[in-house]
């Protein structure tokens, strides 16, 4: 901590300053600072599951190996992002596996065989995900209805209507110049031979997020889910900011279900379990629950350790259905380590000196000093 | 305050009635008749699952927490119970016995990690369903295990017009009840889930009715789980998360006029909360309304009934001046107000 | 009213100190059964602290305290429940969503046959409610559904159910009206009659003459007088509790700083809290305005601010009519409030001082976020924030720095006229005087500054006029020169022949209104 400004009356000390530097230490001071926070360590966490997985598995060194295991990542990834915006600002977005699933069957639906739908059935599809991001945002701040009860009540229509179109069973796919999208790529790139449309997706949509991020309303949002009284007080519209979250989450959601159709075709279980898989992401990526600390790319760093983990696992003889205990296990010590490492970091050594315990607050206004 | 309290109990009740009426409407419409001894068996049976299940939701939601594990609980517990039994009489007792211990533990983990870990209900429950959802999986593929014919009695006796089930879930409610009203633990539970701080302060030990809740929501659960085994004969590893109780009970106790943040709320509302869904899905049934359609009215009932529900958490300072002519009311928020969102999840609140 | 020789409470030399900070020092009290003790002073002067101590809340960091003679520690507010001290804070213990009766026996409801004997519950908490006087509470009611009134009589009622020989009362008429002070007289009595002494807290001086034995009076954590109050009148009473033994320091007006047009204009404003409002606010004034806690000084700047907006009356800002309707509206306005509680409604304390001080502009202007970004490390730097670096997160600054932080995010804006409410809390000393510079600044570009605080230096040292209020309207305006004297004399309606048209706030009435 910096020293409190103790020895203040003389003019001049006070005029001497210094100004303020951006960031304190060298950017490898900084990378190494970052790294030891949960929001970066995730990315060690990653280097250190892929050496792991190339030790067990010598195929995995293989470059090619490598882009698709990221290509077939990608959905995930990006759905990981999209609950980001909602978790940073302090809410649940439980929606999103039946975004997925509605999405898909629209595909099927709505594009079919003719390639010339293509582009009206994307544009479809995407003010359908708009849309129900706008719902679900308009509830949870307007309505004041939990955001979890909202995106559950959400999810809980949305996969019924679904099951109702498709009568629960497969259907018809879309035509194969969409499904491209998922599972194809642009060929014969050197060393990679093939780099998937999906990388270039998530490659994309990480670089959006993180200038998003970086934008006033990227700021403002994880103001929002730190704390939104004085975000209030400083004049910005929560349920407006708030409500682009859940828009963004959905949107995200369909673009996973865009690249999803390629793998696994129309179905109406496609895409189940995401919503709890980015959760996991998420949290995994040192995204504190409640909102207000994270970084968006280690969502998406969350979603490979995720899914490396589980590959690992397979490469150790675990069946993949324990993929729902290992992510179990990740929410709980995940979320009971978040909030105590994010603080831990970084404090001062010294004793605070800060004179916080004020002796007479005026207690009328504010003992809410719990907050949370 | 002279004029008779209109409890939010009474509201429940009074949109239950509305509910059964338009639902005798309906069914009458269709030429048949809703309070046939048939129908009215359908209905009563449809309330046993959700019902034990929303008693513990209930206990758990009092207490400020949340239960998101109860599907796989319930599943658990087929599959668990109906291993044990494996169709012998003699295998009954330690079935249940066995089923509703480990249901118990499983209640206490989830309990622990609440008021030990400080890690909110919600995450937890999830966290815990899931690992319970890994077992399952890898486990169990298809249906296990049977129960005993005299344990599927349960399911098939009746006493008069009432399922013997349905006598077992309002025998637990009333038990419930009791211990909510006329015990220190259950007065407790308020007090824990109303302000836990305040409870500390008057020297309550804030963990315990945290864990007993989680725990005894756990087992009704686990009984659950058995009258299904009762119910289909075999145990299903899925039975639970196919029925969705995790949503349907949390939907119910909110709809019974329990405060999800806590505190507040009775079982008398969460059974006619489970009521309402059951008579809803016994019209819609009639109607012959596509199943997967009910599944999207069932989403939009949960979110219009919590939103109704938080407009009376409002809670503002008194005014000084211009006090509305109602009396105490408290004044409704200023239109366009600038905080909407500042207040809206205060149960999750506790999650960092 | 029985003056025994024993004492029932005995506080000898009991100091608080947090972080080194000393907040109390020495504090020696004798409490007498059926006495009440009046414990007064200035925001500041430790009266809280001290409660909190006798509550059990704080452990001292020395000195002792002593029931019937016996030395007590308490480690648990229960603890000094049990020990015979109990406490109604401003801020009540009760559950609103349970019954009176419940509230009172909470965590000692009685049992017969191991079932809690509801009847019996309800028939005790109805005889504790008689015996207090108080005719007309159902025991079963909500306690949610009762008044602020009422609310204290259950906690009154909880503390003879634990058979107090001490309570503690916190500013109880703070939120209360005449006849509700009424009330509490009659219940003060009835205690004081049964041999229970009372430590009431309370800036109301009639109260104390009302209804004190003793009273001692604090100031900087030192207690400077324990007098009887035969001995005491109010004018010397006053003349305790303010002054200062440090002599606080204020920077002069910048050189040509001087009044200019009127850039804040209420008329007849008011709402829920606050009543009759008019002020004019020039550019280049800093407007002081004091008042007691709950006298609606905060209510003031919220309506204001458009946080609970007004419902009456004009408000006119820079020349044009507006009433903000939310913090949005006020901030595009040109208006900037510097709430009370920096953490509550301030900051947000795990982002960087960087995104905190472009956080309104952000909100609000998105557009001008590059401009003013540009313009951040200037900002900080006349504010003189002492940090490591921008991307330093806020909560690990001092509470100066912290508020330097709040006045810049604000700055950013650049107001037009600026609220601030009690805008050196909490702050150390240095802060404290880089903040009023800052005011000083802001007047001197011509801006206007209306400013909260509690502490009756700042009012007088800062402000070019001084506005007092009193139960939610406007009292009077004093000059500059007024002394701490005046200012309290007007905000609590004492008058002490200094100001004209005060009139006493509480009835001195003892009836019971039931």
């Amino acid at each position: 901590m910096s020293a409190p400004a103790t020895t203040p009356t003389g003019e001049g000390a006070r005029r001497a300053t210094p100004t303020v530097p951006a960031h304190s230490g060298g950017l490898g001071r900084r990378i190494s600072v970052g790294l030891v926070t949960p929001g970066g360590a995730v990315f060690v966490l990653v280097a250190l599951l892929l050496v792991a997985i190339m030790l067990t598995n010598p195929n995995f060194t293989d470059p090619g190996a490598l882009i698709r295991f990221v290509g077939r990542t990608a959905p995930i990834a990006i759905a990981a992002m999209g609950q980001f915006y909602v978790i940073v600002s302090g809410e649940f977005d439980l929606s999103m596996a039946a975004v997925i699933a509605t999405q898909v069957v629209i595909a099927g639906n709505v594009i079919g065989l003719e390639d010339s739908r293509i582009l009206p059935g994307l544009v479809l599809m995407l003010v359908v995900g708009a849309a129900i991001g706008l719902v679900n945002g308009l509830a949870t701040t307007l309505l004041r209805v939990p955001s979890f009860i909202v995106t559950l009540g959400m999810m809980l229509a949305l996969t019924g209507l679904v099951r109702y179109v498709t009568g629960g069973a497969a259907t018809g796919n879309p035509t194969e110049t969409f499904r491209d999208i998922g599972r194809s790529g642009i060929e014969g790139i050197p060393v990679l031979e093939i780099l998937p449309w999906s990388v270039v997706v998530l490659a994309v949509v990480a670089a959006a997020s993180a200038w998003l991020m970086r934008r006033p309303f990227g700021r403002t949002l994880v103001a929002a889910g730190d704390n939104p009284d004085a975000l209030a007080h400083a004049g910005a519209s929560l349920w407006w900011v708030k409500t682009r979250a859940f828009v963004l989450s959905s949107l995200s959601a369909t673009l996973a279900g865009i690249l999803l159709v390629g793998y696994a075709g129309v179905h109406p279980s496609v895409g189940a379990g995401y919503e709890f898989t980015a959760i996991t992401a998420v949290v995994l990526g040192g995204v504190v629950l409640g909102g207000g600390r994270g970084w968006v790319l280690s969502a998406a760093a969350g979603a490979f350790a995720l899914e490396l983990l589980f590959l690992l696992l397979t490469a150790l003889g675990v069946e993949a259905t324990w993929r729902d205990t290992v992510q179990g296990l990740i929410i709980i010590a995940a979320v009971a380590l978040a909030a105590r490492t994010w603080s831990g970091v970084r404090r001062p050594r010294a004793a605070p000196s800060e004179p916080t315990p004020e002796p007479t607050p005026e207690p009328t206004q504010s003992t809410t000093e719990g907050d949370r | 305050m002279s004029r008779v309290r209109v409890t939010s109990t009474t509201i429940v009740y009074g949109v239950l009635l509305v509910v059964v009426v338009a639902a005798a409407v309906v069914t009458a419409g269709r030429g048949r008749n809703f309070f046939s001894t048939g129908n009215l068996d359908n209905v009563l049976t449809a309330t046993t699952i959700l019902g034990l299940i929303a008693i513990g939701q209930t206990l758990v939601i009092l207490v400020g927490s949340l239960d998101l594990s109860v599907p796989y609980v319930v599943s658990l517990a087929s599959v668990v119970g109906g291993g044990i039994m494996a169709g012998q009489a003699g295998g009954i007792v330690p079935a249940l016995l066995v089923t509703l211990v480990v249901c118990g533990l499983v209640g206490a983990v989830n309990g622990a990690i609440v008021a030990g870990l400080h890690v909110h209900g919600f995450i937890a429950t999830l966290g815990t369903g899931l690992v319970l959802s890994g077992y399952l999986g890898s486990t169990y593929q298809g249906s296990s295990g049977l129960a005993a014919f005299e344990w599927r009695l349960l399911d098939a006796t009746r006493l008069g017009p009432v399922p013997m089930a349905f006598l077992l879930m309002l025998g637990c409610a009333g038990l419930a009840v009791l211990v909510l009203r006329r015990t220190r633990l259950g007065h407790h539970l308020y007090a824990v889930g109303g302000n836990s701080e305040v409870a500390r302060m008057s020297g309550l030990r804030t963990a315990v009715p945290v864990v007993v809740a989680h725990t005894t929501c756990s087992v009704l659960s686990g009984l659950a789980g058995l009258v299904l085994l009762a119910r289909l004969g075999v145990g299903q590893p899925t039975v639970g998360s196919q029925g969705g109780y995790d949503l349907m009970s949390i939907a119910a106790v909110v709809l019974g006029g329990t405060l999800l943040a806590g505190g507040k709320g009775n079982i008398a509302g969460t059974l006619a909360g489970v009521a309402i869904f059951a008579v809803l899905d016994n019209a819609m049934g009639v109607m012959e309304l596509n199943p997967f359609l009910k599944d999207v009215v069932r989403g939009v009932v949960i979110v219009v009934a919590v939103a109704v529900y938080a407009r009376r958490e409002l809670d503002r300072r008194p005014a000084r001046f211009d006090r509305p002519s109602a009396g105490d009311a408290p004044p409704a928020p200023p239109p366009g107000a600038a905080t909407p969102a500042g207040t809206t999840d205060k149960t999750l609140e506790a999650s960092r | 009213m029985t003056t025994s020789s024993s004492p029932v409470l005995r506080v000898r030399g009991v100091t608080k100190a947090f972080h080194g900070n000393v907040v109390l020092r020495d504090a020696d009290l004798d409490l007498h059964p059926g006495q009440v003790l009046g414990l007064v002073g200035e925001n500041g002067a430790g009266k809280s602290t001290l409660m909190k101590v006798l509550a059990g809340v704080h452990s001292p960091s020395s000195g002792t305290v002593e029931v019937d003679g016996r030395p007590v520690v308490f480690g648990h507010p229960v603890q000094a429940q049990r020990a015979g001290i109990s406490t109604v804070f401003q801020e009540f213990n009760l559950l609103g969503e349970r019954t009176v009766a419940e509230n009172v026996w909470l965590g000692r409801e009685p049992r017969r046959r191991g079932l809690v004997d509801v009847a019996t519950m309800v028939r005790d908490t109805t005889a504790l409610l008689a015996d207090l006087g108080v005719t007309g509470l159902d025991a079963t009611r909500r306690v949610r559904s009762l008044s602020v009134a009422e609310q204290q009589v259950v906690e009154i009622a909880k503390a003879t159910s634990l058979d107090a020989r001490v309570i503690q009362m916190d500013e109880p008429t703070a939120a209360l009206a005449d006849h509700e002070v009424a009330l509490l007289y009659s219940i003060i009595r009835t205690l004081t009659a049964r041999g229970v002494a009372i430590v009431y807290v309370s800036h109301r001086l009639t109260e104390i003459f009302d209804l004190c034995d003793v009273v001692t009076v604090l100031k900087d954590g030192a207690q400077v007088a324990t007098e009887p109050i035969a001995e005491l009148d109010e004018a010397r009473l006053v003349r305790l509790m303010v002054g200062r033994t440090l002599e606080a320091f204020f920077p002069d007006p910048i050189d040509g700083t001087a009044p200019g047009e009127a850039r804040l204009e209420l008329r007849g404003a008011g709402n829920g809290y606050v009543d009759g409002v008019d002020l004019t606010l020039r550019a280049g004034e800093i407007v002081g305005v004091a008042g007691l806690q709950g006298s609606g000084r905060t209510e003031l700047l919220e309506a204001v601010f458009g946080v609970t907006p007004l419902t009456r009356g004009e408000m006119v800002l820079a020349g044009r009519a507006v009433r903000p309707r939310s913090p949005r509206q006020a901030v595009r306005a040109g208006l900037a409030l510097i709430t009370e509680d920096r953490k509550a409604t301030g900051l947000a304390l795990h982002q960087s001082i960087l995104d905190n001080t472009l956080g309104v502009v952000r909100a609000v202007f998105p557009r001008r976020t590059a401009a003013a970004r540009r313009g951040v490390p200037t900002l900080l730097a006349t504010l003189a924030v002492s940090a490591r670096a921008l991307s330093q997160e806020v909560r690990l600054l001092s509470g100066g720095n912290q508020q330097k932080v709040v006045l810049a995010r604000w700055l950013a804006t650049d107001p037009a006229v600026v609220l601030m409410d009690e805008p050196t809390r909490g702050v150390d000393v240095g802060a404290k005087y880089a903040i009023y510079e800052v005011m000083r600044r802001l007047a001197a570009d011509g801006r206007a500054v209306l400013m909260v605080s509690s502490e009756l230096p700042e009012v007088i040292g800062m402000s070019d006029r001084i506005l007092v209020m009193r139960d939610g309207r406007l009292a009077g305006e004093l000059p500059p020169s007024s002394s701490e004297e005046d200012v309290l004399a007007l905000a609590t309606g004492v008058t002490t022949g200094v100001t004209a048209g005060a009139t006493t706030g509480a009835t001195t009435g003892t009836q019971v209104a039931s």
